[in-house]
């Protein structure tokens, strides 16, 4: 048994807190063994208080909000008490329970399309929620006041977009729209469960902000659960972090983020690549989550600490103040040590080794691929049986750039900007539609189906989801030797070569002969390298081979990534959203927008002083883990989405967004209305906007 | 599930240089689950011993499919007559093992022919796309609308006197094409995942993905539909036969025997107990041997979480 906690709520005086959770348990019975998925939380929110909730997926930090909010199936068994402005929720009648939820407490989740329903219009459901607990209400009034929400939530064209349907929504927006649903009848208490991992970064910024807004017109105390530190850091007042389904630190946002107490949110924040620390190397937590099925005595962290003594395997320590400071809590035996200085933190995760210089083995800089004016375009269909063509796609509209052999090129933008689709052209090793791929000097138009199936060789891929890119019915031995069996390895050598990868990406090769499924998520993807790597290839195309990682297994990922281009010598197409990673392990970076590169350069330069506005925007979107920076950052915020990459707009496509354009008067306008940026040399990097000196002009503005 | 460890720190040790046991292939790795599975021996080997009696069942018998004992008519289960006879004196237990070898042969041939063909010509469909697609899903929608039936009946006087292997021809043709719709439809799903993508940028030729990767990911609904087969089309060629196609006696098979013993289940039930019982057995032991092999396939079932 685990002693009871003590209880955070208790120790605030003056204010009643609108939520208590006083040690919450829930357990899943499952065929034979009990998953027990949340164990004795106890955590109190203020009124107009932000508390960041942020954990490991699997951690507990869904099943633990749906809990409070009465949504777990009946097979769940819950205990502990949860109390809502001093009432038992887990007493109330299920009646009572929805007249609670979206009148007091209201939830926004992290897929916005399956919350809401697809045959109403999106102005007819907020109204709807709005009559359900007014009955005073008139229709009108209630159709009304959705308008009014919708514009409160930066929705444009309010009244049209009321009377539009989800799916007609795009991400950003639908998440908007559950905001506005969520804030209807001024709720006590939001809860989000991951609000805005599904979005890209722009887009995150925007919501992030609306959420901030909402809190304030509304007063109410938000909940925010997360796996992303810094998403909490600009955001939350508090944050408790959770593992193996408890809570191991909470205490204010600049407590846990400058003198964490417990080994598990050290490592985290140190395994995060941050904007900040790109020239160190990232500490990756080594190992997993323990299983919530089986979990053996002791302090759950244990088999990854490396603090760990013998005492903490004898009994889970308890959440318990630290010396300094009662609120800062901490479930560790040694936190003590490690606030008292005792054991400084850079020791608990050893400090990190500053980047090893120099040239990868056996490179000469040499130009390995190159991109001239690629052009991709799909015909928009439509009809079933007759298609006839009502449009064109852009997804690549003349895209160029250059990969040296021992480098890393990064490729970064919002999702549907063209990433994807340019990287599978090289891959493909076809003549393009319009424009050259040259492989090592050669274009690969010109090569006969021999010399392409010999190409192949040299330039391999790695796919975002570690999950889908593996087939799930072979042995591992099978996958990481595939692409052998296409250039007539005799098996011997390929047994031989398959130990060898898995040797050189960390992977047992006495596990040869088990399937995906048995491996974790980190390790698959190394399956997934080491499949990449079996044929010596020059070339690697990674495409977001990190994102679908946690961020404790992410650091391990990129460490390797980096050592292997030292060792053999590799050239990197690295595609990636998370520009932070991009940071950490590009060379030069190439920004997309729309299908083109507006912004292209050596990494360092383009992070420290980016010149086109999209580039500026899309760096300041990125949230760094450090609540003090956070608070401080000036940020550039874009307005919108994505427009359609249908669409024809003539001069520079960027400008239905550019925060630039915004503030330039109306004669130096005109030239963007009329002419095509193209790419040329503004200080050191190449920027496609006619106005990139004038860069300054948005940091004036975003001081405002 | 029990998972490895992760294996993040391990260091680079020079293990590849010493032989480690040779991984095991697919094959040997789904050989290693069945034999693991007593459902499977269950199955197979109630399989065996139904062939074996079909084949050596008669050997120290006294009478055939086709001789009538004048003596005993309409007789229950004797010690001369194992399973009774019929009212013109024919003898239940040679004609059911008679007719066991031709269902058997019916069955185990149909049921997995049909469900290659609906395999290999819906994953041709899914991952060509394009033309291909087209021409194949229209030839698979004119074979679902024509009537079965009718085409027979049509073809009536060119088969007629021809063999029972016709009707087992006849039974594959027009037996696949639902199950390849599904698996058309499943392989051009499966062929925008990552892993079939992966394989085609390797330069992995159409045929061996298809084989390699597609049919494996749909084998689960093969086997299943192979089994069901093998009963299905052991019953279909009753109606068949009743229609005056397929086994006409004084040829017999199990379908003929129910039909014609069917209206007696009452009053003389020796004559559709038997060969009733004997189809049950062996479908049941079919899908429990399929059964297994379906888990077997699918590396995540239950039995390989160890
Ligand atoms: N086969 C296709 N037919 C029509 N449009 C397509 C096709 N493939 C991609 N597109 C469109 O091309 C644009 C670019 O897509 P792409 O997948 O390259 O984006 P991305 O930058 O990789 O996005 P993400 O980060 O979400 O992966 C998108 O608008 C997408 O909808
Ligand atoms: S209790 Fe021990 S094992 Fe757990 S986090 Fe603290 S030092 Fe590490
Ligand atoms: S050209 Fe004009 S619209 Fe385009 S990015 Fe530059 S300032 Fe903005
Ligand atoms: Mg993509």
């Amino acid at each position: 048994m685990t002693e009871p906690l003590t209880i955070t709520g208790k120790r605030v005086p003056a204010v009643t807190p609108v939520l208590e959770v006083d040690n919450l348990s829930v357990t899943f019975a499952q065929a034979g063994n009990e998953v027990k998925a949340v164990r004795g939380v106890s955590y109190h929110v203020n009124p107009g208080e932000f508390l960041g909730i942020v954990g490991e997926s699997g951690s507990g930090k869904s099943v633990s909000s749906m809990a409070v909010m009465g949504l777990l199936p009946s097979s769940a068994r819950i205990g502990g008490s949860v109390r809502f402005q001093g009432r038992s929720l887990l007493e109330c009648s299920d009646a009572e329970l929805s007249r609670i939820r979206g009148k007091d407490i209201s939830m926004i989740f992290q897929d916005p399309l399956s919350a809401l329903t697809p045959v109403y219009t999106v102005g007819h459901q907020i109204a709807e929620g709005l009559l359900l607990h007014d009955k005073n209400l008139s229709r009108q009034a209630a159709a009304a006041r959705a308008v009014e929400l919708l514009k409160l939530v930066g929705i444009p064209s309010p009244e049209r977009r009321a009377e539009a349907f989800p799916h007609e929504f795009s991400g950003g927006m639908r998440q908007r729209a559950m905001i506005a649903i969520a804030i209807a009848n001024d709720p006590k208490l939001i809860i989000a469960d991951e609000p805005t991992t599904a979005l890209d970064v722009t887009i995150q910024a925007q919501i992030l902000e609306v959420m901030q807004e909402a809190k304030e017109i509304t007063g109410a105390a938000v909940v925010l659960i997360t796996h992303d530190l810094g998403v909490v850091a600009g955001n939350a007042d508090r944050i408790a972090v959770m593992y193996a389904g408890r809570l191991v630190e909470t205490g204010g946002v600049d407590q846990v983020f400058h003198a964490p107490a417990m080994p598990y949110t050290i490592g985290l924040l140190r395994s995060m690549p941050s904007m900040a620390s790109s020239q160190t190397r990232l500490v990756p937590l080594e190992g997993r989550p323990p299983s919530l099925a089986a979990l053996p005595p002791g302090c759950p962290f244990a088999p990854r600490c490396p603090l760990v003594i013998d005492a903490c395997r004898e009994a889970e320590p308890a959440l318990t103040g630290t010396e300094e400071d009662p609120t800062h809590q901490a479930a560790c035996i040694r936190s003590s040590e490690i606030t008292s200085g005792k054991l400084t933190r850079s020791e608990v995760f050893p400090r990190p080794v500053p980047l090893i210089e120099g040239t990868p083995a056996g490179t000469d800089g040499r130009e390995v691929l190159s991109l001239t004016g690629l052009v991709r375009h799909f015909p928009l269909l439509k009809g079933a049986v007759f298609k006839r063509q009502i449009g064109t796609v852009r997804a690549v509209d003349g895209v160029s750039f250059e990969l040296g052999s021992g480098q890393t090129l990064g490729l970064v933008g919002e999702s549907g900007c063209g990433k994807s689709t340019t990287i599978m052209e090289i891959l493909e090793l076809a003549k393009p539609q319009d424009g050259q791929i040259r492989v090592n000097g050669v274009d690969v138009a010109d090569l006969s189906k021999r010399d392409r199936l010999k190409m192949r060789r040299d330039i391999q891929v790695v796919f975002q989801d570690p999950m889908a890119s593996i087939d799930p019915r072979l042995p591992i031995h099978d996958v990481i030797a595939e692409p052998l069996t296409v250039h007539g390895v005799s098996k011997k050598d390929q047994q031989r070569k398959v130990s060898e990868m898995m040797e050189l990406v960390g992977l047992d090769p006495e596990m040869a002969s088990r399937y995906p499924h048995e491996f974790s998520g980190g390790q698959r993807q190394r399956i997934g390298i080491a499949r990449a790597l079996v044929t010596d290839p020059k070339i690697l195309v990674l495409d977001e081979p990190v994102s679908a990682l946690d961020v404790s297994i992410q650091a391990g990922v990129i460490n390797l990534l980096k050592d292997l281009q030292l060792q053999l010598g590799l050239s990197y197409v690295f595609v990636a959203h998370d520009l932070a990673v991009v940071h950490h392990i590009a060379d030069h970076v190439a920004v997309m927008y729309l299908g083109r590169i507006v912004e292209y350069g050596t990494s360092d330069d383009v992070f420290s002083r980016p010149r086109h506005p999209y580039t500026q925007a899309l760096i300041s979107a990125v949230p760094i883990p450090d609540p003090a920076l956070e608070r401080t950052r000036v940020r550039v915020l874009l307005d919108g989405d994505l427009p359609s990459p249908t669409d024809n707009i003539p001069g520079c496509n960027f400008r239905s967004r550019c925060p630039l354009y915004q503030l330039l008067p109306d004669q130096q306008r005109l030239r963007c209305q009329d002419e095509d940026p193209s790419l040329r040399t503004v200080d050191k990097t190449s920027v496609a906007c006619h106005y990139a000196e004038h860069d300054a002009l948005i940091d004036t503005m975003a001081e405002r | 599930m029990s998972m490895v460890e992760d294996a993040q720190v391990l260091p680079v040790t020079p293990k590849a240089q010493q032989r480690g046991p040779r991984p095991a292939s697919r094959l040997r790795l789904i050989f290693a689950k069945l034999a693991r599975t007593p459902r499977f021996w269950v199955g197979t080997l109630t399989l065996l011993v139904i062939v074996l009696w079909a084949l050596f069942g008669l050997a120290f018998y006294n009478f055939n499919a086709v001789s009538q004992d004048v003596m005993s008519m309409n007789t229950g289960p004797t010690g001369k007559h194992w399973f009774g006879t019929d009212e013109i004196g024919g003898d239940i237990y040679a004609q059911t093992v008679v007719g066991l070898r031709k269902s058997l042969l019916i069955g185990f041939v149909v049921g997995p022919v049909s469900a290659l063909l609906a395999g290999f010509i819906g994953a041709l469909a899914g991952y060509l796309g394009g033309v291909w697609d087209r021409v194949i899903v229209w030839f698979i929608d004119l074979l679902l609308v024509l009537p079965a039936l009718y085409i027979l009946i049509m073809l009536y006087p060119l088969i007629k006197g021809g063999s029972w292997v016709i009707v087992m021809v006849y039974l594959a043709i027009f037996s696949w094409m639902i199950l390849a719709r599904v698996i058309r439809a499943q392989t051009s799903s499966l062929r925008d995942r990552d892993f079939v993508k992966a394989a085609r940028f390797m330069g992995v030729k159409t045929s061996t993905i298809i084989r390699r990767h597609i049919i494996p990911n749909v084998s689960s609904l093969l086997i299943i539909d192979a089994t069901l087969g093998v009963g299905a089309a052991i019953l279909t060629e009753t109606t068949l036969s009743y229609f005056g196609f397929g086994v006409q006696p004084p040829d017999v098979s199990l379908g003929t025997l129910l039909s014609s013993g069917t209206g007696a289940a009452t009053t003389r039930p020796w004559l559709f107990v038997f060969p009733a019982a004997i189809l049950v057995i062996t479908v049941l032991a079919t899908s429990l041997a399929g059964d297994a092999l379906r888990d077997a396939v699918d590396p995540t079932s239950g039995a390989n979480r160890d």
